[in-house]
C-alpha cells in the first residue's frame, strides 16, 4: 500500500510545539525559510513514497544473503541507495566545509583543512529528524545505512586525526562510501567493556586489528565502493574494562593518498543473522583478520569517542519509532476504512469498522501516541541545534543538558511506542493482521528491534536515572519541569476563553507534573540498587508528561495562531491527555516501592510456581 | 532556445477524489496537491534540454492561487532557470491560461512553450493547442520524443496507431505525453539551490486579460456505482438482452 510521509504532522510540531522561529532567528540559520523547510520536506517524502516504500515489501521476503564473503542486498536496494546520493540526502546535516558547522555538536577540527569544501548542507537536527522519519516510515531497513553513515562521519570528524577526515569524510558526506559502528561481540553486549578484539602497532603508526564482531548493521554489502568501520579494540597492555578500549578506522578497501580504494583490507562478513525483522538490513558477523586500521582519538579512549556517534544514533532510533508508527497506522487506517464488518451504531449498513468505537479507540491510540513521541524527538534534537545555534554560551550549555537529558527519553518512548503502536495495528486488521500479505506484521516486526539496539530500553532508563538525572542532582531536569509548568500556566490562561475548553488537558498536566517532580525527587534521593529497578517506570512516566505538555503547548500555540490544522490537533490532544498523561501518576507507586518488590519473591520460586 | 514551461498546480494523483455534497466540485479543504504529472515531464525534458546545451534559459510559469509557488518551486528544484507566478484566485479555463501565456510568450520571446498534454484534474487537454492558435505557432501534440534540427523540431506523436513523426518550425508549442521521459527527483542540493532563484509574481490584469468564465458548471458527481449483473442461460437469451439493450 502507499505511504504518504506525515508533513502536516511534521510542520505543524515544528511550527507549535518546538520553537522553530528562535531556531531560524539564529545567525547560522537564518536562510531556513518556512519556504525551503516545506520544499525539504516534500522533497524527503517524495523520495521515501516514491523510491523507498514501494521496495520495502520485497526487502523483508527476500532479505539480504550472503555467498562466499560477499553480502547482496534485496532486490532494488542497490538501485534506490543510488537514487538516494544521487539526491544528496546524505549530505543533510553534514557540514558544508571542514572548519565550517556541523550538527553534533563539534566543529571540524584543524588549521591546514580551513575551508575545505565537503558539500554537506548544514541543516538543523530537526530538519534531519523530520526526513529521516519519513524515510525510515517507509524503509526503515533501508534508512539503517544512512544512519550508520551519519553516526560513524560524526565519530570522525569529533576524533579522527585531519589526515583521516580528509581522506574518508568527502566520499562519506556524499554516501559513496557507508560507515558502519563495529562494537558488540558475543560476550561484550551491553557490556562492552568485556570485548576482546586486538590491535597491534604495525610500527608505522597503523594497527593490525584481529578478532570477531557480531550484530553489525550493514556491516557489508553491495551498494557502495567503500565501507568505513569504526571498531572499538583493546591495544596490547590496555588496562582491563571500559578504560581499555580503543576506536579504530578499519577500510574495507585500503585507500591510495588521492582517495581511490585499492587493496581489500582483512576485513570479511562471514555470517549473517536470521531476524526477526528488518530483513533487508544485513546484520553481519564480521571476521577482522589483521586487519590495517587507524587510531580515532587518545589511546584507551573510544568508549567516550564512540559515544559521540551513539547519542545521534540513539534520538535516531527513537525517530525509528515514530516513522514504523506511522507507517502501521496508514496501514491500519486504510485497512479500517475498507473492512466491513457488523453493523456500525448509528449508520447505514456496509459502513466500514473504522466506525466501531473500540477500532476508533484503537486508531486514535495509535494517532496520538505517534504524536507525542515525534513531539519528543523533535524537542531533543531542537535542544542540540540550539546547544549550537544560540546566540549566548549560557543557554546553549543549558541546551546541552537538556539535549543529554532528554536522548535517552527519545530512544525508548520512541521506540516502545513503534512497538505499541505496530502491535495495534496487527490488532485492528483482526486475523488478517497476524497473516504477513496485509503488511501490518511486519511493521510489528521491524519495529521490535528499536527497544533493544543502540543501548537496550533499560540502559536508557539507567542514562536517564542516573548520569542525567542523580549525577547532577536533578538540575537539568527541574530546568525542563520549570518550562512544562509554564506551558501549564500558558494553557490555563487560555482555556475558557472564547468557549475553548481545554479543562481536561489542564487536569491531566497538573497531575503529571506533581508526579514527575514527586518522582525526581524519590529517583535522587534512593539508592543505586533502588534507582535502577525504578528506572523504566521513571523514563516511561517523563515520556508521557513530556510528550502530552508538548502536545498541548501545540494547542494552544496553534490556536492563538490560528492554524487550520489546531482544531483538529486540540481533539487528538485531548485523547493522548486520557489515554498517555493520565497515565503518569500511575508509575509512582512502582517507583516508590523500587527494589523491594521486585526482588522481594524467591529467586529460587521464579521458575517453579 | 529559450523555453517556457507552463506547470499547473492540481490535486495529487493518489488522491482519492471527493465530490463537495453540494455537487459543485470536487473538495480541495486539506487535499494533498502537487505538480500535474504532465507537466512534471516537461520539466523534465526543458531540463534535459539545457543540460545537453540545446535550452539557453528555461522559465516556469503557473496561473493560480499563492500555493502554487509551491509548484515553481519544485520545478525550480528539479532545474529550471526561474519563475513567473501569475496569481489569482479565480477559477480560470484553458482559455483564459492560453490568453495569459500569449501574453507571457509576446514578453519573453521563448523559441518553444513545452506543455504537458493534459492536467489530470479537468482533462481538458486543450491549452496548448489554443495556444498555438491564439499565437499562430506550429504545435506538435503528446509528444514522446523531442529532437532539434536546426531551426526545426522532429517530434514523435503518440497516436491510436503507433508514433506518427512530424517536423515543426520553431517557434512552437509542443505538448508531451506520458513516455517521453521520467522525471527526476529533486535532489538536496537543487532544492536548497532554488531558494535563491527568482519567482516574478505577477497578476492577470499585468497581461490585460479577462478570465472570467466561458462556461458554466452545472453540476460535478461521482461516477455511478456498478450495479449487478443479470445471468443468461444459453447464448440465444445473451444475444437477445443485448438487443433489447440496444448494444447490438
Amino acid at each position: 500500500m502507499t505511504f504518504s510521509p506525515p508533513i502536516n504532522s511534521i510542520q505543524y510540531l515544528l511550527r507549535h510545539a518546538i520553537d522553530f522561529r528562535a531556531l531560524q532567528a539564529c545567525p547560522t540559520h537564518s536562510d531556513l525559510s518556512d519556504e525551503l523547510v516545506l520544499d525539504i520536506l516534500v522533497g524527503g517524502a517524495a523520495f521515501a513514497s516514491d523510491v523507498l516504500a514501494p521496495i520495502n515489501r520485497g526487502g523483508d521476503e527476500n532479505g539480504a544473503t550472503l555467498k562466499g564473503g560477499v553480502v547482496t542486498t534485496a532486490p532494488g536496494f542497490k538501485e534506490a541507495y543510488k537514487a538516494y546520493t544521487d539526491a544528496g540526502w546524505q549530505g543533510l546535516s553534514a557540514p558544508q566545509s571542514i572548519g565550517g558547522h556541523v550538527s553534533g555538536g563539534q566543529e571540524l577540527g584543524g588549521q591546514e583543512l580551513g575551508g575545505q569544501e565537503l558539500g554537506g548542507m548544514g541543516l538543523p537536527m530537526v530538519i534531519s529528524v523530520a526526513v529521516n522519519e519519513m524515510l525510515y516510515g517507509a524503509n526503515m531497513a533501508f534508512g539503517l545505512a544512512p544512519m550508520l553513515t551519519g553516526s560513524a562521519m560524526n565519530a570522525i570528524i569529533a576524533h579522527a586525526s585531519d589526515e583521516l577526515k580528509k581522506l574518508y569524510l568527502p566520499k562519506m558526506v556524499t554516501g559513496e562510501w557507508s560507515g558502519g559502528m563495529n562494537l558488540t561481540e558475543p560476550q561484550a553486549g551491553s557490556d562492552l567493556g568485556a570485548l576482546r578484539t586486538k590491535a597491534t602497532p604495525n610500527g608505522d603508526g597503523s594497527y593490525a586489528l584481529s578478532g570477531q564482531k557480531i550484530f553489525i548493521t550493514w556491516g557489508d554489502h553491495d551498494c557502495t565502493d567503500n565501507i568505513v568501520h569504526l571498531v572499538l579494540a583493546r591495544l596490547p597492555d590496555a588496562p582491563a574494562g571500559s578504560r581499555g578500549i580503543s576506536l579504530f578506522l578499519a577500510p574495507k578497501f585500503l585507500v591510495d593518498a588521492d582517495g581511490n580504494p585499492g587493496e581489500r583490507n582483512g576485513i570479511t562478513a562471514i555470517g549473517l543473522e536470521h531476524k526477526l525483522g528488518i530483513h533487508a538490513s544485513p546484520t553481519c558477523v564480521m571476521e577482522f583478520a589483521g586487519a590495517k586500521a587507524w587510531l580515532v582519538g587518545p589511546e584507551n579512549r573510544g568508549l567516550v569517542c564512540m559515544f559521540t556517534m551513539m547519542n545521534e544514533a540513539r534520538l535516531f532510533v527513537g525517530v525509528q519509532g515514530v516513522g514504523i508508527g506511522e507507517r502501521a497506522f496508514q496501514t491500519a487506517l486504510a485497512y479500517a476504512g475498507e473492512r466491513v464488518q457488523g453493523r456500525v451504531a448509528g449508520a447505514e449498513p456496509g459502513a466500514p469498522i473504522s466506525g466501531h468505537g473500540d477500532v476508533r479507540r484503537m486508531l486514535m491510540d495509535m494517532k496520538s501516541g505517534i504524536m507525542g513521541a515525534r513531539a519528543i524527538n523533535l524537542a531533543c534534537a531542537y535542544a542540540l541545534d540550539m546547544s549550537e545555534a544560540a546566540p549566548d554560551e549560557e543557554a546553549r550549555t543549558a541546551d546541552r543538558a537538556r539535549q543529554a537529558l532528554l536522548t535517552p527519553i527519545a530512544k525508548a518512548y520512541g521506540s516502545d511506542m513503534g512497538v505499541a503502536v505496530t502491535s495495534t495495528g496487527v490488532q485492528i486488521h483482526g486475523g488478517m493482521g497476524f497473516i504477513e500479505e496485509t503488511g501490518a506484521a511486519q511493521h510489528y516486526r521491524d519495529a521490535r528491534i528499536a527497544p533493544i539496539y543502540e543501548g537496550t530500553n533499560g540502559i536508557q532508563a539507567l542514562d536517564l536515572a542516573g548520569r542525567k538525572v542523580r549525577r547532577d542532582g536533578g538540575a537539568a531536569m527541574a530546568a525542563l519541569i520549570g518550562d512544562l509548568d509554564v506551558i501549564l500556566a500558558d494553557t490555563k490562561d487560555i482555556s475558557g476563553n472564547n468557549g475553548l475548553d481545554l479543562g481536561c488537558n489542564i487536569r491531566h498536566l497538573e497531575a503529571g507534573l506533581v508526579a514527575m517532580k514527586s518522582a525526581t525527587g524519590m529517583v535522587i534521593a534512593m539508592d543505586e540498587i533502588d534507582s535502577h529497578a525504578a528506572a523504566v517506570p521513571y523514563l516511561d512516566l517523563c515520556g508521557h508528561v513530556i510528550s502530552g505538555a508538548l502536545l498541548i503547548k501545540s494547542v494552544v500555540s496553534g490556536l492563538k495562531a490560528k492554524d487550520p490544522h489546531a482544531p483538529a490537533m486540540q481533539k487528538l490532544v485531548w485523547h493522548h491527555s486520557l489515554k498517555y498523561l493520565a497515565q503518569a501518576p500511575a508509575y509512582l507507586a512502582q517507583i516508590k516501592c523500587a527494589a523491594a518488590p521486585v526482588f522481594a519473591y524467591p529467586e529460587d520460586r521464579l521458575a517453579d510456581l | 532556445m529559450k523555453v517556457l514551461v507552463p506547470v499547473k498546480r492540481v490535486l495529487d494523483f493518489n488522491v482519492k477524489v471527493r465530490v463537495k455534497s453540494d455537487q459543485s466540485g470536487v473538495d480541495l479543504a486539506n487535499v494533498k496537491m502537487s505538480m500535474n504529472p504532465f507537466d512534471e515531464i516537461s520539466v523534465e525534458e526543458a531540463v534535459r534540454m539545457q543540460e545537453a546545451g540545446t535550452a539557453t534559459e528555461t522559465i516556469a510559469v503557473s496561473i493560480g492561487p499563492e500555493k502554487c509557488a509551491e509548484t515553481i518551486r519544485t520545478s525550480l528544484a528539479m532545474g529550471i532557470d526561474r519563475g513567473i507566478h501569475v496569481k489569482t484566485d479565480a477559477e480560470v479555463e484553458p482559455l483564459a491560461v492560453a490568453k495569459i501565456l500569449k501574453a507571457i510568450v509576446e514578453e519573453e520571446k521563448p523559441e518553444l512553450v513545452l506543455l504537458g498534454k493534459q492536467a489530470i484534474d479537468d482533462d481538458s487537454n486543450q491549452t496548448g493547442q489554443m495556444l498555438a492558435a491564439l499565437l499562430g505557432w506550429p504545435q506538435a501534440t503528446f509528444a514522446n520524443s523531442i529532437t532539434k534540427d536546426g531551426d526545426s523540431l522532429t517530434v514523435g506523436r503518440e497516436v491510436d496507431g503507433g508514433i506518427q513523426t512530424i517536423k515543426v518550425s520553431l517557434p512552437a508549442v509542443v505538448t508531451v505525453d506520458l513516455r517521453l521521459n521520467e522525471p527526476r527527483y529533486a535532489s538536496l542540493p537543487n532544492i536548497m539551490k532554488a531558494k535563491r532563484k527568482p519567482i516574478d509574481a505577477k497578476t492577470p490584469d499585468d497581461y490585460g486579460v479577462d478570465i472570467s468564465p466561458r462556461l458554466t458548471t452545472l453540476k460535478v458527481a461521482e461516477p455511478a456505482g456498478r450495479t449487478a449483473g443479470v445471468k443468461v442461460a444459453d447464448a440465444a437469451e445473451l444475444v437477445s438482452k443485448l438487443k433489447e439493450e440496444g448494444v447490438i
